[in-house]
């Protein structure tokens, strides 16, 4: 069972009450799709992926980052329970999509640098700690059905 | 994953930008690494205060800072731009190169935020892949 102070708790509640979705599920995507391109393989039949521009103007990319912010609502609703609650997302990702855990990270690590550059100072140490684990949770639940 | 043309003169401009906080990027980066991966602590035992702002910890990130702002004025040769420093982390300093990946994560993280229009995910991509190459070519003498 994971433990959460009253800080992280707190934190995470108020970093997500305050995100736009939207935004920053679009902007979380197109980076990773940027700086990971081999992670654009999961997405042939989004079209036009060719440069950054493209990826960034890309509708269908827009609407997937929406999804996956939506989907860790969930965990964030949940949080005491992240594991028991992704059991079938985690599912999904491994029979059905495929999707290589190693890139979990990656767009962990690229939606840290979105809210990083919008939270600016308020993105504190201790902040981006409890951001991280939370985000560290989720992975390990999103990966707990691989086999 | 090695350095395009074009990926040198992004890092060159973007450094053409950042280069007046060059030290505060540097000392909240390593503040920050310290706090988020407590793990790195281990490497600063003889350290009296390990607090982001410490003197210490300020001090640290600047000289850290200074030899990547030396790397990119190198970008051209990092192999031979980093050869000692190569040799003192292998030889003296021991840091696992593991370690390497997460303060160049704590970099971009502080670039970011103090500089969000700059760091589009094209300047992102090129300074992920410079911390990379950098970083391989500190470990180059470890073994």
């Amino acid at each position: 069972m994971v433990e959460w102070t009253e800080f992280e708790r707190a934190t995470i509640q108020d970093i997500f009450s305050k995100m736009d979705y939207e935004s920053v599920g679009h902007n979380a995507l197109t980076r990773c799709l940027v700086v990971y391109p081999w992670t654009q393989r999961y997405f042939g039949n989004f079209g036009n992926l060719y440069n950054a521009a493209a990826i960034m103007g890309n509708p269908l990319v827009a609407a997937h980052g929406t999804v996956v912010l939506h989907g860790l609502d969930k965990a964030v609703k949940n949080m005491d329970n992240i594991k028991a609650t992704y059991a079938e997302l985690s599912v999904l990702h491994s029979e059905k999509l495929h999707v290589d855990p190693d890139n979990f990270r990656l767009l962990a690590d690229c939606l840290t640098i979105v809210v990083a550059a919008r939270l600016g100072s308020g993105f504190t140490p201790d902040v981006q700690a409890a951001f991280q684990k939370f985000l560290a949770v989720v992975i390990s639940a999103l990966t707990k059905q691989y086999h | 994953m090695s350095l395009t043309a074009k990926d040198m003169s992004v890092v060159k401009a973007l450094w053409g930008k950042i280069s007046s906080k060059v030290d505060e990027i540097g000392a909240e980066a390593l503040g920050r690494m310290l706090v988020v991966y407590p793990q790195t602590k281990t490497y600063f035992s003889h350290w009296a205060d390990l607090s982001p702002g410490s003197a210490q910890v300020k001090k640290h990130g600047k000289t850290i800072m200074g030899a990547v702002s030396d790397a990119v004025s190198k970008i051209d040769d990092l192999p031979s731009a980093l050869s000692q420093l190569s040799e003192l982390h292998a030889s003296k300093l021991r840091v696992d190169p593991a370690n390497f990946k997460i303060l160049a994560h704590n970099i971009i993280v502080v670039t970011a935020m103090l500089f969000p229009a700059d760091f589009t995910p094209e300047v992102h991509v090129s300074l992920d892949k410079f911390l990379q190459n950098l970083a391989w070519c500190l470990a180059e003498r470890y073994r």
